[in-house]
């Protein structure tokens, strides 16, 4: 095997709950679907297009990168791939909206987030056009790919856009019922993914609704209020931190925009204490998000935890996660560190 | 509901009149106005809304409606006196224009404007969302077509070349480029700031059917209509229509000064009157 197709593999390999050992042992041709297995959005979408004949799907020549081709196996004739032209995609998306349409638009969040940000403000969210953009490999789960296609500014720039709704995935099944609760939603969506090797948090499809959190652990001394790729991680250190005494709740606060309030202040209100967890800057997303919220709660210690405001080093997923603590065993140490301070 | 009767030309003359003299009363209420770049579209808009559209006021969201995009959403205020007199709403709304809270600014705004197929004002989309439409008009079975007026300023926005570039990839023969060829952008000739000639070759090396006429003879701009195909699949059709930016003003004919100004006093009761006699031959200023 050459280094370059044992990197390959080793990008999908490793996730925010620890290193996985590099096992292959035969080469690796393209991404294996079964390294995907968090990325139900092609298949998802190409049953409830059966029933729906207003589901299109599109994206820009990254089909089997984020498993739209999926869909197009079953409806070739509600799939356009515009190749390497996003801004072209999001705007012809919100043209076949005004005309009828549903279309879910997927792509890297690196290039439908920030290069596509202006076609989203002015082309989907400002005309209230039901388009779902959908950011695949979001944060920095593209490893070593580097800064170019890394995306841990997406929940900033997207959550201060008017009429559009800005949520996270957390794993296949919350996909699924995102898909689901997204069809006839109103407006345009965000919908922000990893990269399809997120580990399970919901064993079954669990009931969502857009804009309302969703509360995974109780607890009393702190609570953990973390999306998306972190919430795995942040359960499994709750977990392990109850088992030294310490009682932390857990929120997956999977829609950003609109927020959740009413969970934020019972959090404020129930808990001692805060802490967010994301895979995004710290400065401008979940964290901050929060924190505006607080502003109008009694004071209590909060701690933002994310990637610091700079631009993060290459290396492997999960080798990233450890280097910024955004992994289980990194937000013990976080979480133990934050409440010393606290005594 | 088929084409609207055939309006004779002079008839169309007085629509393309009155795009110019309402963009001029218009801006008055504003205080400032695009004026050229409106001029310039006046018979094409004129020929396009009167004559050649399939479109029903009546029922502003008819699915087999023709779709119009405004993607030089700028000259909106050509436009928006076109919808209030085919009955789209009351032409007295027009009254407030860019007042506040009024559903008309000078870039326009699908969701406050009955009869507007999209939004627009940020240059170098429009071509991209009569993309969609078409791909639309594929996928529900319905054989409109979709207009897309471009100035020719925003040809350097890369956007509208990735959407030409779907436009013939896709096949899309019922969308449709009107290339306002004004010649001039803010800040000087177009073939100065970002050449775009030889503008018909180019899109034709994209795929597209191309014809090239000249945008203030009705004429020829009707029957560059008659020309497009019938068959909604096939190649895209683009219409470069050469036009002068301030047609039917003299003192704005190819002035990079109007693009945006305000009339008022004489100056206002001038211009109108000299709109009111109709167009003149065009003289270009000497070259000195």
């Amino acid at each position: 095997m050459t280094t370059e197709m044992q990197n390959e593999a080793e990008i999908f390999r490793g996730t925010t709950t620890g290193l996985t050992e590099f096992k292959d042992t035969r080469s690796v041709r393209g991404t294996p679907k079964a390294g995907m297995p968090a990325f139900v959005l092609g298949e998802e979408l190409a049953e409830i297009a059966k029933t729906d004949p207003r589901i299109v799907v599109a994206t820009a020549d990254l089909a089997s990168a984020n498993r739209t081709n999926d869909f197009r196996d079953v409806h070739p004739e509600r799939f356009f791939n515009f190749g390497i032209a996003e801004k072209n995609m999001i705007t012809a998306a919100a043209g076949m909206a005004a005309c009828g349409l549903i279309p879910y638009v997927a792509t890297f969040a690196s290039f439908s987030a920030i290069l596509g940000a202006e076609q989203i403000r002015t082309d989907c969210a400002y005309p209230k056009q039901p388009v779902r953009i959908v950011g695949t490999h979001s944060g920095m789960s593209m490893g070593f790919y580097g800064t170019s296609h890394h995306a841990l500014e997406d929940l900033g720039i997207l959550r201060v856009i008017a009429d559009l709704t800005v949520i996270c995935a957390t794993d296949a099944n919350h996909l699924r019922a995102i898909l689901r609760e997204s069809i006839d939603f109103p407006g345009a969506m965000y919908i922000r993914l990893g990269r399809g090797r997120d580990p399970v948090v919901y064993e079954e499809i669990p009931d969502l609704e857009i804009g309302k959190a969703i509360r995974l652990r109780e607890g009393t001394d702190l609570t953990f209020i973390t999306t998306g790729s972190q919430v795995r991680a942040s359960l499994d250190a709750s977990d392990a931190l109850r088992k030294e005494g310490i009682s932390v709740r857990v929120v997956d606060m999977h829609t950003i925009s609109p927020l959740d309030h009413n969970e934020i202040i019972a959090a404020a209100a129930e808990t001692n204490a805060i802490i967010t967890i994301e895979e995004h800057n710290i400065t401008g997303g979940l964290g901050s998000a929060v924190s505006e919220v607080l502003l109008n709660c009694r004071r209590l210690p909060f701690l933002k935890h994310g990637v610091p405001d700079k631009y993060v080093e290459v290396g492997p997923p999960a080798a990233l996660y450890a280097s910024y603590r955004l992994d289980t065993p990194g937000i013990i140490e976080v979480t133990k560190e934050f409440l010393a301070a606290h005594q | 509901m088929s084409n609207p009767p055939k309006t004779s030309l002079a008839d169309l003359e007085e629509r393309a009149k009155f795009v110019r003299t309402e963009t001029v009363r218009l801006s008055r209420i504003a205080g400032a106005g695009h004026y050229s770049s409106t001029f310039s579209c006046a018979e094409i808009l004129a020929a396009l809304y009167y004559s050649q559209m399939r479109i029903d006021p009546q029922n502003p969201n008819w699915e087999d409606r023709d779709r119009f995009i405004m993607s030089k959403g700028h000259a909106a205020i050509g436009l928006y006196p076109v919808l209030a007199d085919l009955g789209y709403f009351d032409p007295a709304e027009l009254e407030t224009y860019t007042r506040l809270g009024s559903k008309f600014g000078d870039h326009p705004d699908m969701k406050k404007v009955t009869g507007l197929d999209f939004s627009s004002g940020s240059l170098g989309h429009g071509l991209s969302v009569g993309v969609g439409m078409a791909l639309a008009g594929r996928t529900n079975k319905r054989d409109y077509r979709t207009y897309v007026m471009l100035g020719d300023g925003e040809l350097a926005e890369g956007q509208i070349w990735e959407a030409v570039m779907a436009g013939g990839h896709f096949q899309l023969g019922h969308l449709v480029i009107l290339l306002d060829r004004n010649s001039l952008s803010i800040d000087g000739h177009t073939e100065d700031i970002m050449r775009i000639e030889p503008i018909h070759h180019r899109l034709a090396s994209f795929g597209w059917d191309v014809q090239r006429v000249d945008g203030h003879d009705l004429t020829a701009v009707l029957d560059a209509f008659s020309n497009l195909p019938d068959a909604p699949d096939g190649k895209p059709q683009a219409i470069v229509f050469d036009t002068i930016k301030g047609r039917g003003v003299k003192r704005m004919e190819m002035s990079l000064d109007w693009h945006v100004g305000n009339l008022v006093g004489e100056d206002y009761d001038e211009v109108m009157a000299e709109l009111e006699a109709g167009l003149q031959p065009y003289e270009a200023e000497p070259e000195l």
